[in-house]
C-alpha cells in the first residue's frame, strides 16, 4: 500500500500536459489507477504530446469512451493506419515493422464479411455444443490439482483450461497445444516483457505459428468443410485466399482473444474473491449470483486495458479538437472505474444491480465476438470450483504482466482447501 | 400503457406495460423478461437486446434502416433474420400496443 499511496502522490505533482498513462511499468506495478482517477477528474480527454509511442490522446470516461467506440467511421481501427493497440508497427523498427491485417483491425465492409465467417463458432447453438466438454474438462483440470500445496494458479488452471477450449475451436493437434498459450504471449510481448528478448525473436515466433497453421488449413481446404475455426475459414469466400500476413494476423487475433483474455478472468475472479471475502460468501450462500458474480469479474479486471483507434475525421470530443490522423486511445480499464456511470466501481460487488454494464468487450462493430465464451468458462470453472474447494486461498503476491494493453498475471500462488 | 408481448422460444410469453416513449429494450429489461440482456444501455452499441418482430406488426415497427448502426450492428447477431430489430430502435407508441415479438435462442 506505501507504494501506491506515494505513487498518488506523484500522480497529483506532475504537470498535466507531462501525464503519460502508457508506461508498461505502471500497470505492471498496479499503480495506474490513480493516473486515470486524475484524467477523468481534470482533463478526461487528455492530449499526451510525447510518449514512447509518439503523440497520443487519451479517452478516460466511460461515455466518451463508448463515443469513439461507436463511430466507427470517424475513428478507424484499420492497421494500416496503425491499428488496435497504442503500440505502432514502426515501433519495432525495421525488419519487424510488419503490420498484420486481421479483422479486428479492420474498417467494414472487409471487418464484417471476415467476422461474419469466425462469429457462429462462438454462437449460443455451438456454445450449448460446448457446454459439457468444457465442464468435463474443468473438473479433470481441477481434480488434478494438490491439495493443501502452494501451487501456480495461472499455469495450472487459467492456462491450462483456456488452451484446451481454443484448440478445441481450432480442432488443434491436442499434445502440442501449449504452443498456443506461448504464440499467444509472443503476440503481445515487447523484448522488455521478458517474454521475448528481441523483436527478431517474437517475429521467429510468429513465422513458426503461421507455418504449422498452414500446414493444418492445407489438410483441411482440401477436406470437407468441418466445424472448427480453421477449416471455416478455409471453406469461406472470405477468408479463403487471404494473403499470408492476414492469414497469421487473422491467426493472432483469434488465439489472443481467446487465450490471454479469459485467462487472465480467471486468474483475477481467484483475487477478486480473496480481496472481498464477504462477497464470496454471497456466492456460497446464493449460487444464482454466479452470472452477475462473472460479469462483475470481468469488469474489475478488465483484462484488456486499451483499444486503439486513429481519426481519420477531425472530431470534436469532450471539447476537445482532435485532428484527422491522431492516435486515440479508449482506456476502457478506466471507463470501467468512472463513477459517474458506475456505482462504487473501486468496490467489487458480485450482486451490483446492472452488473452487464461494462466496456471491457468494447462496444459496436468490434465488441468482441467471444465474450459468451469468455463467461461461459468462467462460469463453469467456478461452478466446478465450488463443488470441490471450500476456498481458493492466495497464499504469495500476483506477478503482473509488463503491458499496457494485456491486464494480466504472469503468476498467481493459491493453496486449495477441500470441502468439508 | 401499450401493452408489449415477448415470446420466449420455449413458447411461454412474457407480457408487459411499457412507458409511451420508452423502448422495446427498456421494456424488457425493466420487466427482467429473461433473454434481453441490453447491455449497452440502449445507446445501440452491442445488439443484445435482438428481438424478432412478428409478421403481423412488422408494417408497425418498419424494418432496420439500410446502412445504419443498428444493420451494422445486426448483422453480427446470432440467426438474424428479416424481421430482427433491436429492441432499443424500436419506440413504444400507441400504434404498438399489444405488439408480440420474439426473443432469439441466444443473444450474441
Amino acid at each position: 500500500m506505501s507504494t501506491a499511496a506515494a505513487e498518488v502522490n506523484d500522480v497529483n505533482s506532475i504537470p498535466l500536459d507531462e501525464m503519460n498513462v502508457s508506461n508498461p511499468a505502471l500497470f505492471q506495478q498496479n499503480v495506474i489507477e490513480p493516473y486515470f482517477d486524475r484524467l477523468r477528474a481534470e482533463d478526461p480527454v487528455h492530449y499526451c504530446p510525447d510518449s514512447a509511442y509518439g503523440p497520443y490522446w487519451s479517452v478516460t470516461r466511460y461515455k466518451d469512451i463508448m463515443e469513439v467506440d461507436i463511430n466507427h467511421k470517424v475513428f478507424s481501427s484499420k492497421s494500416s493506419l496503425g491499428g488496435i493497440t497504442i503500440a505502432d508497427p514502426k515501433d519495432r523498427g525495421p525488419g519487424n515493422d510488419f503490420e498484420l491485417p486481421m479483422f479486428i483491425a479492420m474498417d467494414p465492409p472487409k471487418h464484417d464479411e471476415q467476422r461474419k465467417v469466425v462469429s457462429p463458432i462462438v454462437g449460443p447453438g455451438n456454445l450449448a455444443k460446448m457446454e459439457d466438454t468444457i465442464r468435463e474438462r474443468a473438473g479433470e483440470i481441477l481434480d488434478s490439482l494438490p491439495v493443501g500445496e502452494d501451487i501456480d494458479w495461472v499455469d495450472l488452471v487459467s492456462i491450462e483450461l483456456t488452451t484446451m477450449t481454443l484448440a478445441t475451436l481450432f480442432d488443434f493437434p491436442w499434445e502440442d497445444r501449449r504452443k498456443l498459450t506461448r504464440w499467444s504471449d509472443v503476440a503481445t510481448a515487447t523484448p522488455e516483457s521478458g517474454i521475448v528478448e528481441s523483436w527478431d525473436q517474437r517475429r521467429e515466433e510468429l513465422f513458426e505459428c503461421a507455418n504449422y497453421f498452414k500446414t493444418l488449413w492445407d489438410e483441411r481446404i482440401n477436406a470437407e468443410p468441418k466445424n472448427d475455426l480453421i477449416s471455416m475459414m478455409a471453406h469461406s469466400p472470405a477468408t479463403r485466399d487471404m494473403p499470408y500476413m492476414e492469414f497469421l494476423g487473422n491467426l493472432v487475433l483469434l488465439i489472443v482473444g481467446g487465450n490471454d483474455t479469459t485467462r487472465n478472468s480467471i486468474s483475477g475472479a481467484v483475487l477478486a474473491l480473496n480481496e472481498n471475502p464477504d462477497e464470496y460468501q454471497k456466492l456460497i450462500d446464493d449460487p444464482s449470483l454466479m452470472p452477475s458474480m462473472i460479469s462483475e469479474v470481468i469488469r474489475w479486471q478488465t483484462p484488456l486495458a486499451h483499444m486503439r483507434r486513429t481519426a481519420v475525421a477531425d472530431y470534436e470530443l469532450g471539447g476537445k479538437q482532435i485532428k484527422s490522423g491522431d492516435k486515440v486511445i479508449m482506456w476502457y480499464l478506466s471507463g470501467n472505474r468512472d463513477d459517474t456511470e458506475i456505482d462504487r466501481p473501486y468496490d467489487f460487488i458480485i450482486d451490483r444491480e446492472n452488473p452487464r454494464k461494462h466496456l471491457a468487450f468494447g462496444f459496436g462493430i468490434h465488441r468482441c465476438v467471444g465474450n459468451r465464451l469468455a463467461e461461459q468458462q468462467l462460469r463453469i470453472i467456478w461452478e466446478e470450483i465450488m463443488k470441490r474447494f471450500s476456498r481458493v486461498e492466495v497464499v504469495g503476491e500476483p506477478e503482473r504482466v509488463f503491458s499496457n494493453f494485456v491486464r494480466g498475471y504472469k503468476t498467481l500462488p493459491v493453496r486449495l482447501h477441500p470441502k468439508t | 400503457m401499450p401493452e408489449v408481448i415477448f415470446k420466449q422460444p420455449d413458447g411461454t410469453t412474457n407480457v408487459v406495460e411499457a412507458d409511451l416513449g420508452s423502448n422495446l429494450r427498456e421494456a424488457a429489461v425493466q420487466n427482467d423478461v429473461p433473454g434481453i440482456d441490453g447491455d449497452c444501455g440502449g445507446a445501440c452499441a452491442c445488439a443484445t437486446c435482438h428481438v424478432y418482430v412478428t409478421p403481423e406488426w412488422i408494417g408497425k415497427t418498419g424494418t432496420v434502416e439500410p446502412d445504419s448502426m443498428e444493420e451494422s450492428l445486426l448483422q453480427f447477431a446470432d440467426d438474424c433474420r428479416d424481421n430482427s430489430r433491436l429492441g432499443c430502435q424500436v419506440e413504444v407508441t400507441e400504434a404498438l400496443d399489444g405488439i408480440v415479438v420474439e426473443v432469439p435462442l441466444g443473444q450474441h
